[in-house]
Protein backbone atom coordinates (compact mmCIF):
# COMPACT_ATOMS: atom_id res chain seq x y z
CA UNK A 1 0.00 0.00 0.00
CA UNK A 2 1.12 3.58 -0.77
CA UNK A 3 0.64 6.96 -1.97
CA UNK A 4 3.05 8.76 -4.07
CA UNK A 5 2.62 12.62 -4.20
CA UNK A 6 4.21 15.20 -6.20
CA UNK A 7 2.85 18.53 -6.68
CA UNK A 8 2.37 22.04 -7.32
CA UNK A 9 -0.13 24.72 -6.84
CA UNK A 10 0.40 28.61 -6.73
CA UNK A 11 -1.84 31.14 -4.68
CA UNK A 12 0.10 34.15 -5.58
CA UNK A 13 1.47 34.93 -2.24
CA UNK A 14 2.00 31.20 -1.51
CA UNK A 15 3.61 28.45 -3.30
CA UNK A 16 2.08 24.94 -2.39
CA UNK A 17 5.30 22.40 -3.21
CA UNK A 18 4.88 19.13 -1.75
CA UNK A 19 6.61 15.77 -2.43
CA UNK A 20 6.26 12.32 -0.08
CA UNK A 21 5.69 8.96 -0.60
CA UNK A 22 3.77 6.71 2.53
CA UNK A 23 4.57 3.44 2.48
CA UNK A 24 1.33 1.85 4.62
CA UNK A 25 0.51 3.04 8.47
CA UNK A 26 -0.17 5.97 9.41
CA UNK A 27 2.31 9.21 7.68
CA UNK A 28 1.92 12.71 9.67
CA UNK A 29 1.96 15.94 7.78
CA UNK A 30 3.55 18.46 10.45
CA UNK A 31 3.60 21.85 9.85
CA UNK A 32 2.91 25.71 11.08
CA UNK A 33 -0.72 26.86 10.27
CA UNK A 34 -0.76 28.08 6.49
CA UNK A 35 1.63 25.58 5.50
CA UNK A 36 -0.52 24.28 3.22
CA UNK A 37 -1.04 20.80 5.08
CA UNK A 38 -5.11 20.69 4.98
CA UNK A 39 -4.72 22.13 0.87
CA UNK A 40 -2.58 18.65 0.20
CA UNK A 41 -4.53 16.36 1.79
CA UNK A 42 -7.64 18.48 -0.23
CA UNK A 43 -5.55 17.66 -3.52
CA UNK A 44 -5.72 14.00 -2.51
CA UNK A 45 -8.85 13.89 -2.07
CA UNK A 46 -9.71 15.55 -5.36
CA UNK A 47 -11.86 18.24 -3.88
CA UNK A 48 -8.90 21.24 -5.15
CA UNK A 49 -6.57 20.48 -8.34
CA UNK A 50 -2.97 21.16 -8.06
CA UNK A 51 -1.58 23.35 -11.02
CA UNK A 52 0.56 20.52 -11.91
CA UNK A 53 2.15 16.98 -10.54
CA UNK A 54 1.49 13.68 -10.23
CA UNK A 55 -0.68 11.78 -7.17
CA UNK A 56 -0.79 7.75 -7.61
CA UNK A 57 -2.90 5.63 -5.18
CA UNK A 58 -1.46 1.70 -4.99
CA UNK A 59 -0.26 2.16 -8.80
CA UNK A 60 -3.44 3.66 -9.59
CA UNK A 61 -3.02 7.37 -11.22
CA UNK A 62 -5.47 9.70 -9.13
CA UNK A 63 -3.91 12.80 -10.62
CA UNK A 64 -1.50 13.39 -13.71
CA UNK A 65 -1.45 17.62 -14.94
CA UNK A 66 1.17 15.93 -18.08
CA UNK A 67 -1.54 13.01 -18.93
CA UNK A 68 -4.45 15.43 -17.98
CA UNK A 69 -5.97 12.61 -15.21
CA UNK A 70 -8.07 13.91 -13.01
CA UNK A 71 -10.09 11.62 -10.83
CA UNK A 72 -13.27 13.33 -9.31
CA UNK A 73 -13.31 13.00 -5.68
CA UNK A 74 -16.19 10.35 -6.19
CA UNK A 75 -14.08 7.55 -8.30
CA UNK A 76 -10.61 8.13 -5.77
CA UNK A 77 -11.47 5.90 -2.93
CA UNK A 78 -10.29 8.12 -0.51
CA UNK A 79 -11.48 8.97 3.04
CA UNK A 80 -11.72 12.47 4.28
CA UNK A 81 -12.27 13.23 7.86
CA UNK A 82 -12.71 17.15 8.17
CA UNK A 83 -11.86 19.12 11.31
CA UNK A 84 -15.49 19.32 12.23
CA UNK A 85 -16.05 16.21 10.96
CA UNK A 86 -19.15 17.16 8.31
CA UNK A 87 -21.82 14.41 9.45
CA UNK A 88 -25.07 15.61 7.87
CA UNK A 89 -26.62 17.54 10.44
CA UNK A 90 -30.11 16.58 8.54
CA UNK A 91 -29.61 13.02 9.19
CA UNK A 92 -29.20 10.44 11.96
CA UNK A 93 -26.08 9.31 12.84
CA UNK A 94 -27.42 6.02 11.33
CA UNK A 95 -28.27 7.73 8.04
CA UNK A 96 -25.04 9.65 8.06
CA UNK A 97 -23.45 5.90 8.24
CA UNK A 98 -25.70 4.31 5.55
CA UNK A 99 -24.62 7.73 3.45
CA UNK A 100 -21.08 6.01 3.00
CA UNK A 101 -22.43 2.80 1.70
CA UNK A 102 -24.91 4.33 -0.74
CA UNK A 103 -23.33 3.43 -3.71
CA UNK A 104 -22.59 -0.64 -2.80
CA UNK A 105 -24.67 -3.32 -4.22
CA UNK A 106 -27.75 -5.49 -3.09
CA UNK A 107 -25.62 -7.94 -2.68
CA UNK A 108 -24.00 -5.66 0.26
CA UNK A 109 -25.72 -6.67 3.87
CA UNK A 110 -25.84 -2.52 4.74
CA UNK A 111 -27.67 -3.26 8.26
CA UNK A 112 -25.58 -5.88 9.11
CA UNK A 113 -21.86 -3.99 8.15
CA UNK A 114 -23.82 -0.97 10.28
CA UNK A 115 -24.42 -2.78 13.47
CA UNK A 116 -20.45 -4.07 12.86
CA UNK A 117 -19.12 -0.85 12.91
CA UNK A 118 -21.61 0.49 15.47
CA UNK A 119 -20.36 -2.34 17.30
CA UNK A 120 -16.55 -1.58 17.56
CA UNK A 121 -17.01 1.88 17.62
CA UNK A 122 -19.11 1.88 20.49
CA UNK A 123 -21.65 4.30 18.26
CA UNK A 124 -24.63 1.60 19.19
CA UNK A 125 -26.41 3.82 21.43
CA UNK A 126 -26.51 7.17 18.89
CA UNK A 127 -27.68 5.95 16.39
CA UNK A 128 -31.17 7.31 16.29
CA UNK A 129 -29.58 10.84 17.45
CA UNK A 130 -28.92 13.78 14.63
CA UNK A 131 -25.15 15.19 14.72
CA UNK A 132 -26.06 17.99 16.83
CA UNK A 133 -27.34 15.92 19.54
CA UNK A 134 -23.50 14.02 20.19
CA UNK A 135 -20.67 15.02 21.89
CA UNK A 136 -17.30 15.59 19.83
CA UNK A 137 -15.64 12.03 20.54
CA UNK A 138 -19.38 10.42 19.63
CA UNK A 139 -18.77 12.69 16.42
CA UNK A 140 -15.23 11.70 15.74
CA UNK A 141 -16.04 8.37 15.61
CA UNK A 142 -19.47 8.49 13.70
CA UNK A 143 -17.33 10.10 11.02
CA UNK A 144 -14.59 7.27 11.20
CA UNK A 145 -17.56 4.85 11.32
CA UNK A 146 -19.16 6.79 7.81
CA UNK A 147 -15.37 6.37 6.40
CA UNK A 148 -14.28 3.16 7.08
CA UNK A 149 -18.40 1.50 5.78
CA UNK A 150 -17.12 3.21 2.48
CA UNK A 151 -13.82 1.11 2.29
CA UNK A 152 -11.40 4.11 1.39
CA UNK A 153 -8.12 2.63 0.23
CA UNK A 154 -6.30 5.28 2.70
CA UNK A 155 -7.75 7.91 4.91
CA UNK A 156 -6.52 11.23 5.26
CA UNK A 157 -7.10 12.94 8.76
CA UNK A 158 -7.26 16.47 8.73
CA UNK A 159 -6.64 17.92 11.96
CA UNK A 160 -8.71 15.10 13.86
CA UNK A 161 -8.17 16.40 17.62
CA UNK A 162 -8.06 20.31 17.03
CA UNK A 163 -11.88 20.52 17.68
CA UNK A 164 -11.48 18.53 21.10
CA UNK A 165 -11.20 19.41 24.96
CA UNK A 166 -7.90 18.83 25.94
CA UNK A 167 -8.67 15.88 28.59
CA UNK A 168 -10.63 14.45 25.63
CA UNK A 169 -7.61 14.87 23.24
CA UNK A 170 -5.56 12.52 24.49
CA UNK A 171 -7.55 9.62 25.26
CA UNK A 172 -9.13 9.92 21.84
CA UNK A 173 -5.47 10.11 20.10
CA UNK A 174 -5.08 6.63 21.58
CA UNK A 175 -8.32 5.22 20.68
CA UNK A 176 -8.06 6.57 16.89
CA UNK A 177 -4.26 4.97 16.75
CA UNK A 178 -5.78 1.52 17.77
CA UNK A 179 -8.51 2.21 15.16
CA UNK A 180 -6.48 2.51 12.50
CA UNK A 181 -4.75 -0.82 13.53
CA UNK A 182 -7.48 -2.71 13.63
CA UNK A 183 -9.09 -1.99 10.93
CA UNK A 184 -5.59 -2.08 8.70
CA UNK A 185 -6.18 1.15 6.77
CA UNK A 186 -3.44 3.35 5.81
CA UNK A 187 -3.84 7.14 7.05
CA UNK A 188 -2.05 10.51 6.69
CA UNK A 189 -2.66 12.45 9.47
CA UNK A 190 -2.04 15.95 9.20
CA UNK A 191 -1.42 18.51 12.38
CA UNK A 192 0.60 21.33 13.62
CA UNK A 193 0.77 19.45 17.21
CA UNK A 194 4.24 17.90 17.59
CA UNK A 195 2.81 15.27 20.12
CA UNK A 196 -0.03 14.13 18.15
CA UNK A 197 2.47 13.68 15.14
CA UNK A 198 4.58 11.57 17.50
CA UNK A 199 2.02 9.32 19.19
CA UNK A 200 0.24 8.28 15.61
CA UNK A 201 2.45 8.08 13.25
CA UNK A 202 5.29 6.04 12.18
CA UNK A 203 6.35 8.24 8.92
CA UNK A 204 6.26 12.00 9.35
CA UNK A 205 6.83 14.66 6.49
CA UNK A 206 7.98 18.32 7.39
CA UNK A 207 6.43 21.27 5.76
CA UNK A 208 7.21 25.04 5.78
CA UNK A 209 6.06 27.55 3.53
CA UNK A 210 4.06 25.35 1.56
CA UNK A 211 7.31 23.36 1.00
CA UNK A 212 7.97 19.45 2.15
CA UNK A 213 11.47 20.24 3.58
CA UNK A 214 12.30 16.35 5.03
CA UNK A 215 10.37 13.21 5.24
CA UNK A 216 11.41 9.95 7.63
CA UNK A 217 10.66 7.97 10.29
CA UNK A 218 8.91 10.05 12.87
CA UNK A 219 11.41 8.92 15.73
CA UNK A 220 14.33 9.28 13.56
CA UNK A 221 13.49 12.74 13.00
CA UNK A 222 12.23 13.70 16.00
CA UNK A 223 16.23 12.86 17.14
CA UNK A 224 17.67 14.15 14.24
CA UNK A 225 15.63 16.72 12.80
CA UNK A 226 18.40 17.72 9.79
CA UNK A 227 16.88 20.92 8.95
CA UNK A 228 16.48 24.28 11.25
CA UNK A 229 12.26 24.45 10.60
CA UNK A 230 11.80 20.68 11.03
CA UNK A 231 13.66 20.94 14.62
CA UNK A 232 11.24 24.20 15.40
CA UNK A 233 7.95 23.14 14.49
CA UNK A 234 9.22 19.27 16.38
CA UNK A 235 9.65 21.93 20.11
CA UNK A 236 13.28 22.94 19.82
CA UNK A 237 13.36 25.87 21.63
CA UNK A 238 16.70 27.16 21.79
CA UNK A 239 18.43 27.52 18.48
CA UNK A 240 21.22 30.10 17.10
CA UNK A 241 23.19 29.85 13.58
CA UNK A 242 26.88 28.47 13.53
CA UNK A 243 30.13 28.00 12.00
CA UNK A 244 32.08 24.71 11.91
CA UNK A 245 35.91 26.08 12.70
CA UNK A 246 37.16 22.61 12.51
CA UNK A 247 35.71 18.49 12.65
CA UNK A 248 35.20 18.35 16.07
CA UNK A 249 34.22 21.93 17.21
CA UNK A 250 31.38 24.27 16.35
CA UNK A 251 31.03 28.32 17.29
CA UNK A 252 27.91 29.79 18.40
CA UNK A 253 28.75 33.17 18.11
CA UNK A 254 25.68 34.74 19.16
CA UNK A 255 25.67 32.51 22.36
CA UNK A 256 29.83 33.26 22.53
CA UNK A 257 30.33 28.91 23.34
CA UNK A 258 32.15 26.60 21.44
CA UNK A 259 30.87 23.34 21.93
CA UNK A 260 32.96 20.13 20.93
CA UNK A 261 31.83 16.52 19.11
CA UNK A 262 33.11 13.37 19.61
CA UNK A 263 32.14 12.15 16.14
CA UNK A 264 32.80 14.45 13.18
CA UNK A 265 30.62 17.38 12.10
CA UNK A 266 28.99 18.01 8.72
CA UNK A 267 30.90 21.33 6.94
CA UNK A 268 27.34 21.62 5.51
CA UNK A 269 26.00 22.46 9.26
CA UNK A 270 24.98 26.61 9.64
CA UNK A 271 22.70 26.39 12.74
CA UNK A 272 22.78 24.63 16.42
CA UNK A 273 19.58 23.57 18.07
CA UNK A 274 19.50 22.29 21.44
CA UNK A 275 15.81 21.10 22.90
CA UNK A 276 15.09 22.55 26.64
CA UNK A 277 15.22 19.02 28.47
CA UNK A 278 18.51 18.36 27.62
CA UNK A 279 20.90 20.83 29.60
CA UNK A 280 22.21 19.24 32.95
CA UNK A 281 23.72 20.53 35.78
CA UNK A 282 25.98 17.82 36.46
CA UNK A 283 26.64 17.13 32.77
CA UNK A 284 30.49 17.84 32.58
CA UNK A 285 30.64 17.58 28.43
CA UNK A 286 30.05 21.18 26.91
CA UNK A 287 29.93 22.61 30.61
CA UNK A 288 29.23 26.35 30.12
CA UNK A 289 28.95 29.60 33.27
CA UNK A 290 25.11 31.10 32.53
CA UNK A 291 23.04 33.94 34.02
CA UNK A 292 19.78 32.78 35.51
CA UNK A 293 16.95 35.30 33.98
CA UNK A 294 13.67 34.30 35.17
CA UNK A 295 12.22 31.24 36.73
CA UNK A 296 9.29 29.63 35.45
CA UNK A 297 7.13 27.37 37.35
CA UNK A 298 4.68 25.39 34.99
CA UNK A 299 2.43 22.36 36.50
CA UNK A 300 4.81 19.79 35.70
CA UNK A 301 7.82 21.26 35.01
CA UNK A 302 10.36 24.25 35.96
CA UNK A 303 11.26 26.83 33.26
CA UNK A 304 14.24 28.84 33.43
CA UNK A 305 15.29 31.64 31.33
CA UNK A 306 18.71 32.15 31.15
CA UNK A 307 22.07 33.54 28.89
CA UNK A 308 25.04 31.97 28.40
CA UNK A 309 27.66 34.22 30.72
CA UNK A 310 29.42 36.18 27.63
CA UNK A 311 26.46 35.95 25.28
CA UNK A 312 25.83 39.19 23.67
CA UNK A 313 22.89 41.74 25.03
CA UNK A 314 20.90 42.17 21.92
CA UNK A 315 20.94 37.92 21.43
CA UNK A 316 17.82 36.00 22.24
CA UNK A 317 17.74 34.04 26.02
CA UNK A 318 17.85 30.07 25.82
CA UNK A 319 14.95 27.87 27.74
CA UNK A 320 15.89 25.21 30.05
CA UNK A 321 13.43 22.96 31.69
CA UNK A 322 13.36 19.95 34.35
CA UNK A 323 10.73 18.09 35.87
CA UNK A 324 9.38 19.43 39.37
CA UNK A 325 10.34 16.86 41.25
CA UNK A 326 13.55 16.73 40.70
CA UNK A 327 15.96 18.92 42.91
CA UNK A 328 15.87 22.26 42.51
CA UNK A 329 18.26 23.68 40.71
CA UNK A 330 17.25 27.43 39.76
CA UNK A 331 20.44 28.85 41.35
CA UNK A 332 22.47 27.14 38.70
CA UNK A 333 26.06 28.83 37.84
CA UNK A 334 26.87 26.46 34.79
CA UNK A 335 25.07 23.92 32.36
CA UNK A 336 26.30 20.96 30.14
CA UNK A 337 24.99 19.40 27.63
CA UNK A 338 26.23 16.34 25.81
CA UNK A 339 27.41 16.52 22.17
CA UNK A 340 24.95 13.65 20.73
CA UNK A 341 22.02 16.04 22.43
CA UNK A 342 23.11 19.03 19.88
CA UNK A 343 21.06 19.01 17.08
CA UNK A 344 23.14 19.87 14.00
CA UNK A 345 21.15 21.52 11.42
CA UNK A 346 20.66 23.23 8.09
CA UNK A 347 18.91 26.09 8.00
CA UNK B 1 -71.10 36.94 -5.21
CA UNK B 2 -68.53 35.75 -7.78
CA UNK B 3 -65.55 34.21 -5.97
CA UNK B 4 -63.05 33.98 -9.34
CA UNK B 5 -60.96 36.61 -7.59
CA UNK B 6 -59.84 34.41 -5.40
CA UNK B 7 -59.54 31.51 -6.89
CA UNK B 8 -57.55 33.16 -10.07
CA UNK B 9 -55.14 34.70 -7.37
CA UNK B 10 -54.87 31.50 -5.21
CA UNK B 11 -53.71 29.35 -8.19
CA UNK B 12 -51.49 32.69 -9.89
CA UNK B 13 -49.62 32.71 -6.70
CA UNK B 14 -49.38 29.38 -6.17
CA UNK B 15 -48.08 28.54 -9.72
CA UNK B 16 -46.06 31.50 -9.56
CA UNK B 17 -44.49 30.08 -6.17
CA UNK B 18 -43.38 26.78 -7.77
CA UNK B 19 -41.80 28.21 -10.86
CA UNK B 20 -40.17 31.10 -8.33
CA UNK B 21 -39.08 28.22 -6.67
CA UNK B 22 -36.63 26.21 -9.04
CA UNK B 23 -35.92 29.02 -10.92
CA UNK B 24 -34.84 30.63 -7.18
CA UNK B 25 -32.55 27.64 -6.14
CA UNK B 26 -31.49 27.10 -9.63
CA UNK B 27 -29.81 30.88 -9.83
CA UNK B 28 -28.81 30.80 -6.96
CA UNK B 29 -26.83 28.21 -6.66
CA UNK B 30 -25.27 28.92 -10.14
CA UNK B 31 -24.55 32.54 -8.99
CA UNK B 32 -22.80 31.30 -5.74
CA UNK B 33 -19.99 29.43 -8.18
CA UNK B 34 -19.94 32.33 -10.45
CA UNK B 35 -16.67 34.13 -10.72
CA UNK B 36 -16.94 37.76 -8.92
CA UNK B 37 -17.40 40.35 -11.94
CA UNK B 38 -19.85 38.12 -13.47
CA UNK B 39 -21.78 37.26 -9.52
CA UNK B 40 -22.00 41.08 -9.44
CA UNK B 41 -23.54 42.11 -12.65
CA UNK B 42 -25.76 39.09 -12.40
CA UNK B 43 -27.09 40.12 -8.67
CA UNK B 44 -28.10 43.72 -9.93
CA UNK B 45 -29.75 42.28 -12.83
CA UNK B 46 -31.98 39.52 -10.82
CA UNK B 47 -32.83 41.69 -7.75
CA UNK B 48 -33.82 45.06 -10.04
CA UNK B 49 -37.12 44.07 -9.73
CA UNK B 50 -37.39 44.26 -6.27
CA UNK B 51 -36.23 47.96 -6.22
CA UNK B 52 -38.37 49.14 -9.48
CA UNK B 53 -42.04 49.95 -9.32
CA UNK B 54 -44.72 47.48 -9.77
CA UNK B 55 -45.63 49.36 -12.82
CA UNK B 56 -42.14 49.72 -14.52
CA UNK B 57 -42.18 45.91 -14.33
CA UNK B 58 -45.58 45.94 -15.64
CA UNK B 59 -44.61 48.45 -18.47
CA UNK B 60 -41.55 46.00 -19.54
CA UNK B 61 -43.60 43.28 -19.53
CA UNK B 62 -45.88 44.79 -21.85
CA UNK B 63 -42.77 45.45 -24.01
CA UNK B 64 -42.06 41.93 -24.34
CA UNK B 65 -45.01 39.45 -24.38
CA UNK B 66 -47.34 42.48 -25.64
CA UNK B 67 -49.71 41.60 -28.51
CA UNK B 68 -47.78 44.10 -31.25
CA UNK B 69 -44.31 42.94 -30.04
CA UNK B 70 -42.10 40.27 -31.45
CA UNK B 71 -42.55 37.89 -28.15
CA UNK B 72 -46.03 38.62 -27.66
CA UNK B 73 -46.52 38.25 -31.35
CA UNK B 74 -44.44 34.51 -31.67
CA UNK B 75 -46.15 33.38 -28.87
CA UNK B 76 -50.00 33.76 -29.83
CA UNK B 77 -49.58 32.28 -33.47
CA UNK B 78 -48.57 28.97 -30.93
CA UNK B 79 -51.94 29.75 -29.07
CA UNK B 80 -49.99 31.16 -25.87
CA UNK B 81 -51.40 34.62 -24.49
CA UNK B 82 -50.05 36.14 -22.07
CA UNK B 83 -51.17 39.64 -22.32
CA UNK B 84 -55.11 40.52 -20.73
CA UNK B 85 -55.00 36.82 -19.77
CA UNK B 86 -54.46 35.15 -16.11
CA UNK B 87 -51.70 33.24 -16.88
CA UNK B 88 -49.99 36.85 -17.40
CA UNK B 89 -50.69 37.21 -13.93
CA UNK B 90 -48.00 34.47 -13.20
CA UNK B 91 -45.53 36.13 -15.14
CA UNK B 92 -46.01 39.56 -13.55
CA UNK B 93 -46.15 37.38 -9.67
CA UNK B 94 -42.44 35.77 -10.70
CA UNK B 95 -40.86 39.00 -11.76
CA UNK B 96 -41.84 41.01 -9.03
CA UNK B 97 -41.51 37.94 -6.04
CA UNK B 98 -38.62 36.37 -7.66
CA UNK B 99 -35.85 38.70 -5.78
CA UNK B 100 -36.98 37.93 -2.69
CA UNK B 101 -37.21 34.25 -3.07
CA UNK B 102 -33.63 34.30 -4.87
CA UNK B 103 -31.97 36.64 -2.44
CA UNK B 104 -32.93 34.63 0.75
CA UNK B 105 -32.00 31.03 -0.65
CA UNK B 106 -28.64 32.76 -2.17
CA UNK B 107 -28.22 33.77 1.74
CA UNK B 108 -28.38 30.24 2.91
CA UNK B 109 -26.32 28.82 0.01
CA UNK B 110 -23.35 31.01 1.51
CA UNK B 111 -23.53 30.07 4.73
CA UNK B 112 -23.38 26.67 3.80
CA UNK B 113 -20.82 25.10 5.15
CA UNK B 114 -19.01 23.54 1.62
CA UNK B 115 -16.99 20.78 3.43
CA UNK B 116 -20.43 18.35 3.57
CA UNK B 117 -20.70 18.59 0.06
CA UNK B 118 -16.96 17.18 0.06
CA UNK B 119 -17.49 15.08 2.74
CA UNK B 120 -20.25 13.79 0.54
CA UNK B 121 -17.74 13.59 -2.58
CA UNK B 122 -15.17 11.65 -0.84
CA UNK B 123 -17.74 8.95 -0.17
CA UNK B 124 -18.73 8.95 -3.60
CA UNK B 125 -22.16 10.12 -3.41
CA UNK B 126 -22.98 12.19 -6.51
CA UNK B 127 -23.50 15.41 -7.18
CA UNK B 128 -27.16 15.08 -7.66
CA UNK B 129 -27.74 13.53 -4.90
CA UNK B 130 -25.52 16.17 -2.44
CA UNK B 131 -27.88 18.87 -4.17
CA UNK B 132 -31.06 17.57 -3.31
CA UNK B 133 -30.30 15.31 -0.04
CA UNK B 134 -27.56 17.21 1.84
CA UNK B 135 -27.17 20.64 0.38
CA UNK B 136 -30.96 21.28 0.29
CA UNK B 137 -32.47 20.37 3.20
CA UNK B 138 -29.50 22.33 5.18
CA UNK B 139 -30.47 25.59 3.48
CA UNK B 140 -34.13 24.27 3.91
CA UNK B 141 -34.63 27.50 6.48
CA UNK B 142 -33.47 30.19 3.93
CA UNK B 143 -35.05 28.48 1.28
CA UNK B 144 -38.97 28.27 2.79
CA UNK B 145 -38.76 31.62 4.24
CA UNK B 146 -37.79 32.92 0.66
CA UNK B 147 -40.78 31.20 -0.61
CA UNK B 148 -42.91 31.74 2.02
CA UNK B 149 -42.62 35.78 1.25
CA UNK B 150 -42.44 35.08 -2.50
CA UNK B 151 -45.87 33.63 -2.04
CA UNK B 152 -46.98 36.26 0.48
CA UNK B 153 -45.95 39.02 -1.95
CA UNK B 154 -47.21 37.27 -5.33
CA UNK B 155 -50.43 36.63 -3.86
CA UNK B 156 -50.41 40.90 -2.98
CA UNK B 157 -49.37 41.91 -6.60
CA UNK B 158 -51.05 44.41 -7.90
CA UNK B 159 -49.04 46.80 -10.01
CA UNK B 160 -47.31 44.90 -12.62
CA UNK B 161 -50.55 42.39 -12.37
CA UNK B 162 -52.97 45.43 -13.49
CA UNK B 163 -50.67 46.40 -16.22
CA UNK B 164 -49.99 43.20 -17.96
CA UNK B 165 -53.23 41.69 -17.82
CA UNK B 166 -55.64 44.70 -16.92
CA UNK B 167 -59.19 43.80 -15.08
CA UNK B 168 -61.99 41.16 -16.72
CA UNK B 169 -64.04 40.02 -12.98
CA UNK B 170 -64.37 36.77 -14.80
CA UNK B 171 -61.17 35.64 -16.99
CA UNK B 172 -58.46 38.13 -15.18
CA UNK B 173 -59.46 39.32 -11.64
CA UNK B 174 -57.18 39.07 -8.64
CA UNK B 175 -58.11 39.86 -5.10
CA UNK B 176 -56.13 43.66 -5.63
CA UNK B 177 -57.58 44.39 -8.83
CA UNK B 178 -60.67 43.94 -7.62
CA UNK B 179 -60.26 45.69 -4.64
CA UNK B 180 -59.13 48.69 -6.56
CA UNK B 181 -62.13 48.29 -9.28
CA UNK B 182 -65.09 48.21 -6.65
CA UNK B 183 -63.93 51.24 -4.72
CA UNK B 184 -63.31 52.98 -8.47
CA UNK B 185 -66.74 52.44 -8.85
CA UNK B 186 -67.66 53.50 -5.51
CA UNK B 187 -68.75 49.65 -5.02
CA UNK B 188 -67.41 49.75 -1.10
CA UNK B 189 -69.32 46.69 0.52
CA UNK B 190 -67.21 44.76 -2.11
CA UNK B 191 -64.10 46.44 -1.65
CA UNK B 192 -64.63 46.33 2.04
CA UNK B 193 -65.43 41.88 1.81
CA UNK B 194 -62.06 41.54 -0.68
CA UNK B 195 -60.01 43.41 1.87
CA UNK B 196 -61.45 41.14 4.78
CA UNK B 197 -60.71 37.85 2.76
CA UNK B 198 -57.41 38.97 1.78
CA UNK B 199 -56.30 40.39 5.13
CA UNK B 200 -57.51 36.34 6.90
CA UNK B 201 -55.10 35.48 4.26
CA UNK B 202 -52.77 37.32 5.16
CA UNK B 203 -53.05 36.02 8.52
CA UNK B 204 -53.20 32.55 7.56
CA UNK B 205 -49.92 32.75 6.31
CA UNK B 206 -48.12 34.11 9.39
CA UNK B 207 -49.66 31.72 11.84
CA UNK B 208 -48.56 29.18 9.55
CA UNK B 209 -44.83 30.54 8.96
CA UNK B 210 -45.25 30.98 13.63
CA UNK B 211 -45.67 27.52 13.88
CA UNK B 212 -43.51 26.13 11.49
CA UNK B 213 -40.40 28.65 13.28
CA UNK B 214 -41.73 27.14 16.54
CA UNK B 215 -41.58 23.63 15.25
CA UNK B 216 -37.95 24.28 14.12
CA UNK B 217 -36.77 25.65 17.61
CA UNK B 218 -37.72 22.98 19.16
CA UNK B 219 -36.05 20.11 16.85
CA UNK B 220 -33.12 22.52 17.78
CA UNK B 221 -32.93 22.22 20.90
CA UNK B 222 -33.56 18.77 21.61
Amino acid sequence: MSLYVDIKKDFGSFKLNVRFETSGEVTSLLGASGTGKSMTLKCIAGIEKPDSGVIILNGRTLYNSEKHINLPPQKRHVGYMFQNYALFPNMTVRQNILCGMHNQGKEVNKEAKLMEIAKKLKIEDILRHRPHQISGGQAQRVALARILVNEPEIILLDEPFSALDEHLRNRLQVEMKENLVEFNKEAILVTHNRDEAYILSQNMVVLSKGESIVQGKTKELFEKPIYLDAAIITGCKNYAPCVVKDKHSVEVPSWNVTFKFKDEVDPLINYVGIRAHEFAVDEKENKNNIKVLEVIEQPFEMQVRFKYEKQSEESDELFWTFKKDSKPFTDAKHLGIKSNNILLLIG
Amino acid sequence: MNLFPLWNSLRIALIATVIIFFLGVFLAYIVKKCPKVAKGIIDVVLTLPLVLPPTVCGYLLILVFGPRHPVGAFLQTMGIQFFMDWKGGILASVMVAFPLMYRTSRGAFESFDENLANAGKTLGLSNTYIFWRIRLPACKNGIIAGLVLAFARALGEYGATSMLIGYNQYRTATISTTVAYAWNNNDTTTALIWVLINLFISAVVLVLINIFENNNKKGAKL
